[in-house]
């Protein structure tokens, strides 16, 4: 009890960069989830190609194969840039790796989402003189956000989860801590049941705010 | 990129792909196994077979599959009693503590799905049942589970594609399996780029071939017009 105690200032400083993983893997998957939707429905018909290749490739290759080849293929492209090693740093290969895995996923999430914003809203908006770019962000987006959230919290638990593979690349997040404090006292039953209890508690409590948040952006619907 | 190290790598990698097999393979079967009684239990009326079955699921699906993974070969040799039982023998080897770890996991996620299909099974049925005379056991297993896992076939196929991604964390413990030698032939040429995507295309493989098999399935068994969209993410 008294060792969880020693180290447990050291853990919830990786629990700190386990959300910074996700949050930023999060945002940037959302991102390009966002334009690969658009030009996968307005796009010319070679990209329409390249973004649903994207998809399925990404969706049946494993996470942690995805963050290898981010991590050791990075570096060797940096350490050729520069002519010397240089080795990517863990932090940015994780969110790298899990914001190509996200924006995945998250595409198909918002183009289910999207057949739900009825087809007169895209017809209103036009004939109202909005452009198509302007059409999709200000008025079919917010609407097809909306209708995403128990898809889109679905995600971002499902990248909280998987942040965890970054520390098999030596970032010191949640696991990473796990793993040095159960390597330094000789009790790795007690830490990672430990970590395994705080990644409960964070993914519980983002369970809560999503399902507010459903609520929310359900009202009036 | 060179043509030549895609050659050497491409025998390397396959090297793994026995161990992946059978990791996917036994764990998918092992999840399978276990989901039926997990999810009639999330299913129950009595609360101690519900509550138990709630907490099991809440708890796996809520951490990542590599803390448990790590709970069961690293830290259940912490405890004596563990190390003196008759179970040690296989919980003291990667490979079993890896299928075991993956089994658990698939088991709570699927148990979920079933859980949901038990669900959607109409009330009326047990009552046709039970008014034909059909006794409780074969109510079961002659009405209630076919109709389930037919319809619950698209849901098993995409549970093992799930498994075979999963699978690559056994590497994390030791296992040589394709992502384990890729990442270690990647040490010795620094070759990322060949090796990791002659292991992925070996992924995508087998993934269509699972696929494959199970749209083979679908269009045998499957209840047609019921094809549920395929399910997000759920790792």
């Amino acid at each position: 009890m008294s060792a969880i105690l020693t180290y447990l200032p050291h853990l919830l400083q990786g629990l700190l960069v386990t959300l910074q993983v996700a949050a930023g893997s999060f945002v940037i998957g959302l991102l390009i989830a966002i334009v690969a939707v658009f030009g996968w429905n307005f796009g010319p018909r070679p990209l329409r190609w390249f973004i649903s290749g994207y998809v399925t490739v990404v969706r049946g290759l494993p996470e942690l194969l995805i963050i290898f080849l981010v991590f050791y293929g990075g570096t060797v492209l940096l350490s050729g840039a520069f002519g010397t090693y240089v080795e990517v740093n863990a932090l940015t290969a994780g969110i790298c790796a899990l914001s190509v895995v996200a924006g995945a996923y998250l595409t198909e999430i918002l183009r289910g989402a999207l057949l739900t914003v009825p087809q007169g809203q895209w017809e209103a908006a036009t004939s109202l003189g909005l452009s198509r770019m302007t059409a999709f962000r200000d008025v079919v987006l917010p609407q097809m956000l909306a209708y995403a959230v128990p898809g889109l919290g679905n995600q971002w638990l499902v990248i909280l989860k998987e942040s965890a593979l970054v520390s098999i690349i030596g970032l010191e997040e949640l696991m990473r801590k796990g793993v040095i404090a159960a390597g330094a006292t000789h009790s790795p039953m007690t830490f990672y049941l430990t970590v395994g209890a705080l990644y409960v508690a964070i993914t519980g409590v983002s369970t809560l705010i999503i399902g507010a948040a459903d609520r929310r952006a359900a009202r009036g619907r | 990129m060179s043509p030549d190290i895609f050659i050497k790598a491409t025998p390397i990698v396959l090297q793994g792909l026995q161990l992946t097999l059978i990791i996917t393979i036994c764990s998918f079967v092992l999840g399978q196994i276990l989901a039926l009684p997990l999810g009639l239990a999330r299913q129950a009326n009595s609360p101690l077979l519900r509550w138990p079955a709630a907490t099991y699921t809440f708890l796996i699906r809520g951490s990542p599959l590599l803390v448990q993974l790590f709970i069961i070969y690293y830290g259940l040799g912490q405890i004596p009693a563990v190390r003196n039982s008759i179970l040690w023998p296989i919980l003291r080897e990667p490979l079993y503590c890896g299928i075991i770890a993956i089994a658990l996991n698939s088991a709570a996620y699927m148990a979920e799905v079933v859980a949901g299909a038990l669900k959607r099974v109409p009330k009326g049925q047990t009552e046709a049942c039970i008014s034909l005379g059909i006794s409780r056991r074969h109510r079961f297993t002659d009405v209630l589970l076919p109709q389930v896992y037919r319809e619950l076939l698209p849901n098993i196929g995409n549970e093992i594609i799930l498994v075979l991604k999963s699978s690559s964390l056994a590497s994390a413990i030791t296992i040589m399996e394709i992502t384990g030698v890729a990442r270690a032939f990647t040490a010795r040429t620094f070759a990322p780029f060949e090796v990791f995507i002659t292991a992925g295309i070996l992924y995508l493989a087998i993934g269509f071939a699972f696929t494959f098999l199970f749209r083979l399935l679908e269009r045998r068994y499957g209840i047609t017009g019921t094809r549920t969209p395929a399910p997000e993410a759920s790792a």
